[in-house]
């Protein structure tokens, strides 16, 4: 699993302040070419302002951006993707209402003809679109449908095909299995496989350690806006990531809430049941807390 | 990216064996202006009936309706584009009335208190007022934020307003003619003001400038990066801003197409009428808004067409000819109208849906 392949990407030691807020504390990470690294953290853990921060959307207040063995300082996200740098956000910056062709060159429409008669290259775009789909191993029926019409899975592998496309190198993808069901997460699970195998370091956000360590090479750990842990698959089983997510002590609280819940009859039936449930798989995963450890 | 490249074969055999024959009639039903299509179809037929003995299938009406069709559907093609890009423009017809009192003041002779410029000068000066009057409600649009709805409502009584005021300042009038006295009239009569004579009725050449707008803005809409601009900034502007449209100048650039649209309708009616009325134009935005809706375009923006627009300014036209000829009480055309548009809108989603679930 390890290579000794220098970081595609490196960041070190990179703070992020905003006013008296620590949004980030010494946060460092890589990926190389060909991996997948996984951020992994709670809400609030601060995986918003990281990503921003490789975006080239915020400055980081302290240190240091490496990109292909230089270092960076990016002004805007323009510059960040005119590196290959490519983010596929949640909200996917996809038009419903178009169709897969042209949201797929919005913005970068490729063109044929001079002077007045410069048009858009519709044919080359319909039929690139589906190559391109096509080696992601997605196959659109029909280029002509409207975005609108796919599934969360799909309109996800179009915004990475895109990215790809326009010659992304490190692919930074957002919470991509967020909002999806289990089987579409898994599709999406699989594009980021793809796009490993053809050589492009994804870095890959979540907050679902469940999704994160199948395809993940690398997993780092964030939480209250620092580096809890940067493990490389080897040396971290599934259950540990997923303790480390959150944090065993704070689950032992929230089990314990819950168990006085049930108690004092705030709620009752079924409920209760299921509550009762739920706190007792709390229990059994903060069982581990202990061995974790720092890394 | 480079533009002229092939895209490379190999990867996924030409004909897809997954891609499954959509029939050209689920394809049809994929299209915008196929609800407005066949209104105008149903209309049409509802008249042939109707009025049967009132001539209503005869050459006479048919360019009846495209007279009245033309200026509509100029009006209403660069309104389309402008909706699809998301906004609204409630001050066209106003800038008909506005434009078109421009070019009579600055033509008026000085003893009448006019200018007295010539043809050319007085439409230069006609056309920098449009594009000055499409940049202010552009920009103020865009800078404001603020719904273009609201923007352009201002607008469409602050130009109103001047299109009466300044020429009852100037000449102590509110309708002004005498346009084919001015010098340079002759050539500005001929393209604009030429009657066709065919089949033994009067088409108006005003409906050849309709055509070859409709192919020209089609064309643009649905082959040229600007027109892919259109659709994904009334789309989502954030996610077209995103991908690198440029959505305010998109937007800015079609409030200038409406603007130059109203006085392409100014120049053929002042032609037309040889001369203006403060009040010309008064009610054609709203007109062609409904031209616009009920040719399929979302009033919400993103999807639709100029072809459509074309179809809806044709049930309009139909819908006024057919009740004049059929000698009902013309007080009941807005009730007709206003049927015809909830009919065509109600048709247009009921067809939307059943093309999204295809």
């Amino acid at each position: 699993m390890t290579t000794t392949q220098a970081p595609l990407l490196e960041i070190r030691n990179i703070s992020k302040y905003f006013g008296s807020v620590i949004a980030l504390q010494d946060v460092s990470a890589f990926v190389r070419a060909g991996e997948v690294t996984c951020l992994l953290g709670d809400n609030g853990a601060g995986k918003s302002t990281l990503i921003k921060v490789l975006a080239g959307v915020h400055k980081p207040t302290e240190g240091s951006y490496f990109f292909e063995g230089t270092e960076m300082d990016f002004s805007s996200p323009r510059d960040a993707l005119d590196r290959g740098i490519a983010t596929v956000y949640q909200d996917l910056a996809m038009i419903p209402l178009m169709s897969i062709w042209r949201n797929f060159f919005l913005g970068s429409e490729p063109t044929k003809g001079f002077g007045p008669l410069r048009r858009f290259n519709a044919s080359f775009a319909r039929e690139t679109t589906r190559l391109e789909m096509g080696k992601m191993g997605i196959d659109i029926r029909d280029p002509d449908q409207s975005v609108g019409t796919l599934s969360g899975g799909e309109r996800q592998s179009v915004a990475i095909a895109r990215a790809v496309y326009f010659g992304a190198k490190v692919l930074i993808l957002d919470e991509p299995t967020a909002a999806l069901g289990v089987k579409q997460a898994g599709t999406v699970l699989k594009y980021i496989v793809q796009a490993k195998n053809r050589g492009i370091g994804v870095i890959f956000i979540t907050h679902n350690p469940h999704h994160a360590f199948p395809v993940g090479d690398h997993f780092v750990i964030l939480r209250r806006g620092q580096v809890y842990g940067d493990f490389t698959k080897d040396e971290v089983p599934l259950e540990q990531l997923v303790q480390m997510m959150a944090g065993g002590a704070d689950l032992q609280v929230l089990q314990h809430e819950l168990e006085e819940a049930i108690r004092s009859g705030q709620v009752n039936g079924d409920e209760a049941r299921d509550l009762e449930e739920v706190a007792a798989g709390f229990a059994g995963e903060s069982d581990g807390e202990g061995e974790a450890g720092k890394a | 990216m480079t533009s002229e490249n092939t895209p490379q074969q190999g990867a996924l055999p030409p004909g897809d064996e997954r891609v499954r024959k959509v029939s050209t009639l689920s394809r049809v039903l994929g299209r915008p202006e196929l609800a407005a299509v066949a209104l105008a179809i149903l209309v049409w037929v509802f008249f042939a009936v109707i009025a049967r003995d009132n001539n209503f299938v005869s050459w006479t009406t048919t360019a009846a309706i495209l007279n009245r069709a033309a200026p509509l559907g100029i009006l209403a093609m660069a309104v389309a584009l402008l909706m699809i890009a998301g906004e609204f423009d409630l001050s066209i017809g106003s800038i008909v009335g506005f434009t078109g009192m421009a070019i009579m003041v600055l033509v008026t002779p000085a003893s009448a208190g006019g200018f007295g410029w010539g043809m050319w000068p007085a439409l230069l000066a006609a056309a920098v007022i449009a594009v000055a009057v499409g940049l202010f409600n552009g920009t103020l649009v865009i800078t404001t934020r603020l719904p273009s709805f609201i923007i352009t409502l201002g607008s469409l009584y602050i130009f109103r307003g001047l299109a009466v005021a300044i020429p009852r300042m100037q000449t102590n009038r509110t309708q002004l003619g005498g346009l084919d006295q001015v010098p340079g009239f002759d050539f500005f009569g001929r393209v604009f003001g030429t009657k066709i004579d065919v089949f033994g009725a009067r088409f108006d050449i005003a409906i050849l400038w309709w055509l070859g707008l409709i192919v020209l803005l089609t064309w643009m809409l649905l082959r040229t990066r600007f027109g892919n601009w259109i659709y994904g900034s009334g789309g989502d502007a954030n996610a077209a801003r995103n991908t690198g449209v440029p959505v305010s100048r998109v937007k800015i650039t079609l409030f200038v197409g409406t603007a130059l649209a109203a006085l392409l309708v100014a120049l053929i009616q002042a032609v037309q009428f040889n001369g203006a009325d403060s009040l010309r134009g008064t009610l054609k935005e709203f007109e062609a808004i409904i031209a616009v809706v009920v040719g399929g375009t979302l009033l919400t923006g993103g999807y639709g067409s100029v072809v459509g627009a074309m179809f809806g300014a044709l049930i309009f036209a139909m819908v006024q000819q057919g009740i004049i000829i059929t000698g009902v009480d013309g007080d009941w055309f807005r009730v007709f109208v206003g049927a015809v548009l909830v009919a065509g809108v109600v048709f247009n989603n009921f067809i939307r849906q059943r093309a999204a679930r295809r």
